[in-house]
């Protein structure tokens, strides 16, 4: 079992509330995850043509503003950093592979945990609320976020585990259900040369997707390929920079509930999770029927 | 207590838990109002009292299930496997339900006003399901008996691997399971499709031009007398 969690706001006067809208979404599903938690959250903070890394560092007092600037001698691009605990939002217009080379000359301890031009990730083992209140979430502002509580039953409890998974920049995607296909379809990816940071299989479901839009599909395209080609139980959400999309197995064997109102688009694995959202009780509530994907544009 | 007086609960302040042990110390005849359901899973499972219960909003998972005496009304949607295992009484669902509702229920009535969705009456044991407007694929998946009746459209595979329960649907029928078939409508079937869409409160159900659907009998062999082998 896992817990799905997600906002996508179609009201600019919400944006500010994004963290504290989601937030109760994701506490809500800790009975469904109470092993991991994370969060992808997206808004228009950064400056244009910029990534901005979610990376992880084993101490909270680590010296983010050193590591930047020892990364901008190494890119020769300026990099400025924000520190969230023991993650620091590291903003560079240098390209992902020249980042990535540099943050590992820099420092190899830290982790990569997201890269996006829009996007942040914060995830750790624990209870939702205590990783939700570490991270300040409640807090944070954006115009959409996919969330996530894990019951993990395929492979490890570890921060790496943990969703959301980032196959490529600014594309998360989280997972209720298990692949069991994944070991095949992995094989394949990694023949074409795809790199994969885990055994998960949510992770192999991410890189597909990643791999299929880098080929040209649109994203509702990818997620239906999903379909075809993985066997097991899923009920999937997956934001781009401007989309946000949902798909569900043949069987629809894991739950979903969307609530959309003028003001929003909300999803959550169990009703509950949503009842307390301002204006639920006239928003248009549904199950998405097994293999529809569905799916909403900023 | 006045079993005139409305007993209110209220799901908020209370949890699932206080709400259901307040139920069970009420004394048959109560009426009950469950407020602020706000989509909690486990509203009044299990319970055994003469009680009516009313659910004013949403509620999430199992509402209902295995009881054995109460009457429910819920004035909003409810969540997967509503009334699952029912033994007996009412569960009227002025709304939607979610996936498996009334799976493998023994008795009682459950009525959704709205559509029902995916594995609707799964391994039905004897109870009654009318569902007013359409239904998910995998209706009546492996029921062994009981009555199914469907005012709308059914989804795909309606009574995969049927045994002695009886699916009746207004609308249409997208595809039929494996061993299961169209057969005809007899004078009982018309009075007993009459029945249930009377205690279902329905008055748009034509009796006379539903489509039964029954088990063929090509998968299902069993005979608890032929040769006692069983």
């Amino acid at each position: 079992m896992c817990g799905i969690a997600g906002l996508h706001l179609k009201n600019p006067a919400l944006y500010p509330e994004l963290g504290h809208l989601l937030t109760p979404i994701v506490e809500a599903l800790t009975s469904r995850g109470p092993d991991s938690a994370g969060v992808a959250l997206y808004d228009d903070s950064a400056p244009t043509g910029q990534l901005r890394f979610s990376l992880r560092a084993d101490s909270p007092s680590y010296d983010w503003s050193a590591f930047a600037a020892a990364v901008a001698g190494h890119t020769g691009s300026v990099t400025t950093a924000v520190a969230n605990f023991n993650v620091g939002l590291v903003s560079s217009a240098a390209s992902e592979t020249a980042m990535i080379d540099a943050i590992d000359a820099v420092d190899p301890s830290i982790v990569v945990v997201g890269v996006g031009e829009s996007m942040t990730i914060f995830k750790d083992v624990g209870f939702p609320k205590d990783i939700c209140d570490r991270y300040g979430i409640p807090r944070a502002g954006g115009y959409q976020a996919v969330g996530h509580t894990r019951m993990a039953t395929e492979s490890a409890v570890t921060m790496e585990h943990s969703h959301p998974f980032n196959p490529v920049p600014d594309l998360t995607l989280v997972h209720n259900g298990s692949f069991s296909n994944h070991a095949t379809i992995r094989r394949a990816l990694m023949d074409s040369g795809i790199k994969f940071d885990t055994d998960n299989d949510t992770e192999v479901g991410a890189r597909y997707i990643g791999q299929r839009l880098g080929k040209g599909d649109d994203l509702a395209e990818a997620m239906r390929r999903v379909v075809k080609d993985f066997d097991g139980f899923f009920t999937l959400l997956v934001a781009t920079k401007t989309e946000f999309a949902v798909v569900r197995d043949s069987f629809a064997c894991k739950p979903l509930v969307v609530a959309e109102t003028d003001d929003y688009v909300a999803v959550a694995s169990e009703y509950q999770a949503l009842a307390d959202l301002p204006g639920i009780n006239a928003a248009r509530v549904f199950e998405p029927m097994p293999e529809d994907v569905h799916s909403w544009t900023r | 207590m006045d079993a005139l007086t409305q007993t209110v609960l209220n799901c908020r302040e209370l949890g699932v838990t206080g709400v259901n042990r307040a139920l069970r110390q009420l004394p048959d005849g109560s009426s009950v109002l469950i407020a602020e359901p706000r989509g909690a899973h486990n509203i009044g499972v299990g319970m055994m009292g003469k009680w009516d219960i009313t659910v004013d909003g949403n509620a999430g998972y199992y509402l209902g299930g295995l009881c054995d005496g109460p009457n429910f009304t819920v004035n909003g949607s409810v969540g997967w496997g509503v009334g699952e295992n029912l033994m007996s009484g009412l569960i009227r669902v002025i709304g939607n339900a979610s996936e498996s509702a009334g799976a493998s229920a023994h008795g009682g009535l459950l009525v959704i006003t709205g559509d029902a969705s995916l594995r609707c009456g799964i391994s039905l044991k004897g109870g009654d399901i009318a569902v007013a407007g359409g239904v998910g694929h995998m209706t009546a998946f492996m029921a062994q008996a009981g009555n199914i009746l469907v005012g709308g459209d059914a989804g795909d595979s309606l009574g995969d691997s049927l045994y002695e329960a009886v699916i009746y649907v207004g609308g249409k029928v997208k595809s039929l399971g494996s061993d299961a078939k169209i057969s005809e409508m007899t004078a009982t079937d018309v009075a007993k499709v009459k029945e249930l869409a009377a205690a279902a409160g329905f008055d748009h159900i034509d009796a006379e031009n539903v489509t039964k659907v029954s088990s063929a009998k090509t998968l299902y062999n069993f005979d608890a007398l032929k040769n006692q082998r069983y």
